[in-house]
C-alpha cells in the first residue's frame, strides 16, 4: 500500500499545505491551478453528495476510487479540509487522517501562536512531523497485497 | 491545578488595567483576547473530541457545557432560554478564574471574565456560527452567579470557491 499525497485545505479554500511522496505523474499545471481545480471539484461532489442522497447523510463525502487510487476526503466541523491519495488496497485512512488532523494539525500548527492559520503552513516543525508520521503509519509501510 | 490559571489570569488583568487607561478598553481587550483562543482552542475542542457539525441550539449548548468541563472543570448549568429558542445562558456557580479576586471599587465596571465571552464567540465563528455573548451576572458585583448570555445571531456560509465561473 501507499501514500501518494496530501492535500489540507481551509474553510475559505485556500490551499494551507501540500505534499507528496510517491507520485508518479504531475497534472501539468501550476500548483496553484491544481489546488484550484481540486477545491472547486471537492465543493461540487460535496454538495451534489447532499442534494442527490435519499437519505439524510451525517457525513457526507467520504471518499472516490478509480482504477489506479482512492481520494479520501475528512472534512472537520471548523471547515478544515484533509486530501489524502492513496492505492486502493488502503485501509483505515480515515483514522489516519482524523490523527493527521488531531496529532500533527492541532498539535504543531494551531498551538503553535506564531503560526498563523488560515495561511499556508510554512512551519518546518509541521513538514517534519507530518512526514515522520504518515512514513511511519500503517497505511504507508505495508506491503501492496 | 487551576490555580496557576487563576493567578496568570488576574496577573494579565492586572497589567491591562495599568496599561490602559479605560476600564471598559480592558473589557474588550479582554474580549478580543478570548476572540483569538477561541479561534485556535475549537481545533483543540474537535480533535479531542471529534464532534461533528451540531444540528440545532441546544446541541451546540451542550457542547459548550462539555467545554467548559474540558478547559475549566466546571459544570455550568445552560437555562434561561428564550421563546424563539436563540438564546440561553450558562450559570456558573463556581468560576475558577474569579476564585481569589476582589474587584476595587474603581474597577466596579470591569467585566472581569470577558475573556470567556470572546472564547465563545470566536470558537463558535469558527463552526459556522456568528453570535453575540455577554456577562449578565458577576459574582465578582454581589450576585450569586456568574450568569453567561448566548445569542445566536446567524448561520455563516461555506465559502464558494473562487474563481468558479
Amino acid at each position: 500500500m501507499t501514500v501518494y499525497n496530501l492535500y489540507i485545505f481551509d474553510k475559505n479554500g485556500i490551499l494551507l499545505y501540500y505534499c507528496e511522496w510517491n507520485r508518479f505523474k504531475q497534472s501539468g499545471m501550476t500548483k496553484e491551478e491544481e489546488a484550484k481545480l481540486m477545491y472547486g471539484m471537492l465543493f461540487s461532489i460535496k454538495s451534489f453528495v447532499s442534494k442527490i442522497s435519499p437519505l439524510d447523510t451525517k457525513e457526507g463525502f467520504l471518499y472516490y476510487k478509480t482504477s489506479k487510487y482512492t481520494l479520501h476526503y475528512l472534512e472537520i466541523a471548523s471547515g478544515l479540509k484533509l486530501i489524502i491519495n492513496t492505492d486502493n488496497n488502503a485501509q483505515g485512512v480515515r483514522e489516519l487522517l482524523q490523527q493527521i488532523y488531531s496529532q500533527i494539525y492541532v498539535e504543531y500548527v494551531v498551538k503553535n501562536p506564531i503560526t498563523s492559520i488560515n495561511q499556508p503552513i510554512q512551519s518546518d516543525l509541521f513538514k517534519t512531523k507530518l512526514d515522520n508520521f504518515v512514513k511511519s503509519s500503517a497505511v504507508y509501510l505495508s506491503k501492496a497485497i | 491545578n487551576s490555580e496557576l490559571v487563576t493567578l496568570t489570569y488576574g496577573a494579565l488583568v492586572a497589567q491591562m488595567v495599568k496599561d490602559l487607561d479605560n476600564v471598559d478598553d480592558v473589557s474588550k481587550q479582554l474580549e478580543r483576547l478570548g476572540y483569538n483562543m477561541g479561534i485556535r482552542l475549537i481545533e483543540d475542542y474537535l480533535a479531542k473530541t471529534s464532534t461533528g457539525r451540531c444540528h440545532d441550539l441546544k446541541d451546540t449548548a451542550d457542547k459548550i457545557q462539555s467545554a467548559f468541563r474540558m478547559y475549566l472543570g466546571v459544570q455550568p448549568n445552560v437555562a434561561n432560554w428564550s421563546a424563539a429558542g436563540d438564546e440561553f445562558s450558562f450559570i456558573l456557580d463556581t468560576n475558577p478564574l474569579t476564585e481569589l479576586v476582589e474587584l476595587p471599587d474603581d474597577l466596579k465596571a470591569l467585566k472581569y471574565c470577558n475573556i470567556i465571552c470572546g472564547v465563545i464567540r470566536g470558537a463558535l465563528e469558527m463552526v459556522q456560527m456568528d453570535v453575540q455573548s455577554w456577562i449578565v451576572q458577576d459574582q465578582l458585583k454581589g450576585d450569586s452567579n456568574t450568569e453567561i448570555r448566548v445569542k445566536f445571531i446567524r448561520r455563516l456560509e461555506d465559502a464558494i470557491p473562487a474563481g468558479e465561473d
